[in-house]
């Protein structure tokens, strides 16, 4: 046998999609029973009719086949509905494979599960040993680290305090302890899924791999943030369509996703309406004094104008830009009603948003924009993951002279005074 | 070392060994819901002893008083009491499990463990409110100054019937409750309505002999018949036919319930 400690054959996974009740995959008893009776009562049923509630066939995984070997930190990137979860969830257990196989040589256990079955009438003791035996710890393991994982939550003296009187800072902090001194030889992250703030992951990785440097614990890595994963991840293996696109070295895997992902002419068309959304982002553009380009100066305006066609009155939407630099940071973000006071009431029919922004502080350099809509904290509207790329040149002014070699990731020109 | 291979049907093979390796979350997380449950320590217990004793006085006052129905020679508050703990184990292991499922969902959707452990767990809880009536049960037979009968011995035995009812039945509701969302509506209505089929506020003896057989086809008459045969003997004599029906049904709803529940439970992380 080889020595991979994941090895995954032909895995497939299917998935049934009822096409009727869109966005509820289960079903109402009371519907079936209509159905039947109609069908019952109905001496001559029509058999031209095809079956009423219309299903398809998708499948959400295809022919994926990798090996991970101990040791190995693997990042796992893709679009939305490219099949990351899918693996994460196949991998873990909590839904079987329609085809193929895996094998695994180790104890799996899963950060998406922080303070999963936390109960806000225990007590802190109490929902340790709840949370520990959750996530698949023994009994006797947690006594074993039940000290530690006290001293590291840092919340000693509320101990025996109900947790629903905790603030939410504690709540986390205990959450994470317990999660962190899990002992699996296989850990899988899902980033997407994970409770809490990015701050409060970048801890957890942290204080993961410092405990499992000796061990070399094996990480499974799902992320929307690429610098993140760049970071963290030797190893990239890029998901599209269910199938695996590329493996191999993380920087290699993460630039070809980004290419594939980038629009280089400065906008984007939506190819195929769905149809069905509440609210579906239809066009965008990078203007320059109202014509499209990519190629901007430090002076200009860069004008995103972005087309979007409301389907049901939706209350509180707005529109969002996120700006990133090479590295995929997030340089800045901004939204449609940051100088609105109230919620607005979006109503149905098409509509367009311009955000100009002024390039004054951006660093020559290359970057990208995502646009995406949402009820902030609600739900996610619309995100479209071709991002638009666009490039800042270097105007030769006296402030940029300076400014390749100077630090930080924006550029504001500031003019000092002289006080005294 | 844990090896674990993934193949589709491969995890009914090893359910069995998967349930014992589980065996530590099944007994944290009855642990957690008895704590839960009795965790406002007055009105947790105050409640169950209370419900019992309160539905005994009004299950008392109408058939005992009002319709004066037979007794058998028995105290009527006792006769009443007996066959409320059985069904009260019931229906709160019924009600208890078939939200059990959707109560978790995020323990479902995030990990894996043998779905089976969730409404397992809330059975027991509803044993220690059964394990609480049956002290208070004990303090009644005091106050009227009533010795049991002997089979009172035989009692483990139809509360393991009783086990198996609240469970098979507990099974098919909660994996229902997941598939047809609309189904919890229902599940107070089949308590309610099975209060008045089952025999708890007059002793069977008072249905007429020819239904007797078509009335065991409620599982709960075995059960409730089979408590009152241990507590008062004699007294409270088994019609044997029908409790044997009641038994193979009780029997028949647990195994169908076991392997409906096995069947969907692969989906549940999908569609819950």
């Amino acid at each position: 046998m080889s020595d991979a400690i994941i090895k995954v054959q032909n895995l497939g996974k299917r998935y049934r999609i009822r096409h009727q009740q869109s966005g509820m995959n289960y079903v109402a008893l009371r519907d079936v029973l209509a159905q039947k009776l109609k069908t019952a009562v109905n001496p001559f049923p029509r058999k031209s009719r095809p079956p009423s509630p219309a299903r398809e066939d998708f499948w959400a995984l295809q022919d994926v086949n990798f090996e991970v070997r101990p040791g190995e930190k693997v990042g796992l990137i893709g679009r939305n509905g490219a099949g990351k979860s899918t693996v994460l969830k196949l991998l873990s257990r909590i839904t079987e494979p329609t085809r193929g196989r895996i094998e695994i040589n180790g104890r799996v256990a899963s950060l998406l599960e922080v303070g999963t079955g936390f109960h806000p009438e225990l007590t802190g003791r109490e929902n340790i040993f709840l949370n520990g035996a959750i996530l698949g710890m023994g009994r006797q393991e947690i006594k074993r680290n039940f000290d530690e994982i006290v001293a590291f939550s840092e919340v000693e003296k509320f101990l025996d305090t109900p947790v629903k009187r905790y603030s939410s800072g504690m709540y986390v902090r205990l959450a994470f302890a317990v999660a962190a001194h899990l002992e699996p030889e296989i850990l899988l992250v899902d980033e997407v899924l994970a409770v809490g703030d990015a701050q409060f992951q970048k801890k957890c990785l942290g204080k993961m791999d410092e405990v499992s440097k000796k061990q070399g614990r094996t990480i499974i890595f799902v992320s929307h943030n690429m610098a993140t994963i760049v970071s963290f991840c030797q190893r990239g293996l890029l998901l599209k369509d269910g199938r695996i696109e590329a493996d191999g070295d993380i920087s290699q895997v993460v630039s070809h996703y980004l290419q594939e992902s980038t629009r280089q002419d400065g906008q984007f068309r939506k190819e195929a309406s769905n149809g069905q959304t509440k609210l579906e982002i239809e066009k965008i553009g990078l203007y320059k004094g109202g014509k499209i380009s990519t190629l901007f100066s430090p002076e200009d305006t860069l004008a995103v104008r972005i087309d979007y066609q409301v389907r049901r009155r939706i209350s509180g939407a707005q529109v969002a830009i996120e700006v990133f630099n090479e590295l995929s940071e997030c340089i800045f973000s901004s939204t449609d009603q940051d100088w609105s006071g109230e919620k607005p009431e979006v109503l149905p029919g098409r509509q367009a948003v311009e955000c100009p922004i002024d390039l004054g502080f951006f660093k020559p350099g290359k970057y990208s924009i995502k646009v995406s809509s949402s009820v902030p904290n609600l739900e996610i509207l619309d995100l479209v993951e071709d991002q638009l790329a666009f490039e800042v040149y270097d105007d030769h002014s006296p402030v940029l002279k300076l400014g390749q070699a100077r630090k930080g990731i924006i550029l504001p020109k500031i003019r000092w005074n002289k006080v005294s | 070392m844990h090896n674990i291979v993934i193949e589709p049907g491969r995890s009914e093979q090893n359910y069995w060994r998967d349930l014992w390796r589980y065996r530590e979350l099944f007994w944290f997380l009855s642990w957690r819901d008895i704590l839960v449950r009795y965790k406002q320590t007055v009105i947790g217990i105050a409640w169950s002893v209370l419900r019992p004793l309160l539905t005994m006085a009004v299950f008392t006052f109408i058939f005992g008083r009002l319709a004066k129905l037979p007794s058998g020679g028995v105290p009527y508050p006792l006769l009443v009491f007996a066959a409320m703990m059985p069904w009260q184990f019931f229906s709160n292991s019924l009600s208890e499990s078939g939200n059990s499922l959707v109560g978790n969902a995020n323990m479902i959707s995030k990990i894996y463990f043998p779905r089976v452990v969730l409404p397992a767990s809330t059975v027991i809880v509803s044993l220690v409110d059964f394990a609480i009536s049956l002290v208070l049960f004990a303090g009644l037979m005091l106050w009227y100054r009533f010795v049991p009968d002997w089979k009172i011995v035989l009692l483990p035995a139809f509360l393991l019937l009783a086990f198996l009812a609240s469970f098979g039945f507990g099974l098919w509701v909660a994996a229902l409750n997941v598939k047809y969302r609309d189904f919890r509506f229902i599940v107070p209505f089949m308590v309610q309505f099975g209060l008045y089929i089952s025999p708890v506020g007059f002793s069977s003896g008072v249905v007429p002999e020819r239904w007797r057989l078509l009335y065991s086809l409620n599982p709960m008459v075995g059960v409730i018949d089979g408590f009152r045969y241990c507590v008062f003997g004699g007294q409270s004599a088994i019609y044997w036919p029908g409790f044997a029906l009641s038994v193979a049904l009780t029997g028949l709803v647990f195994a169908t319930g076991l392997i409906y529940f096995r069947r969907t439970e692969k989906t549940f992380a999908d569609v819950i």
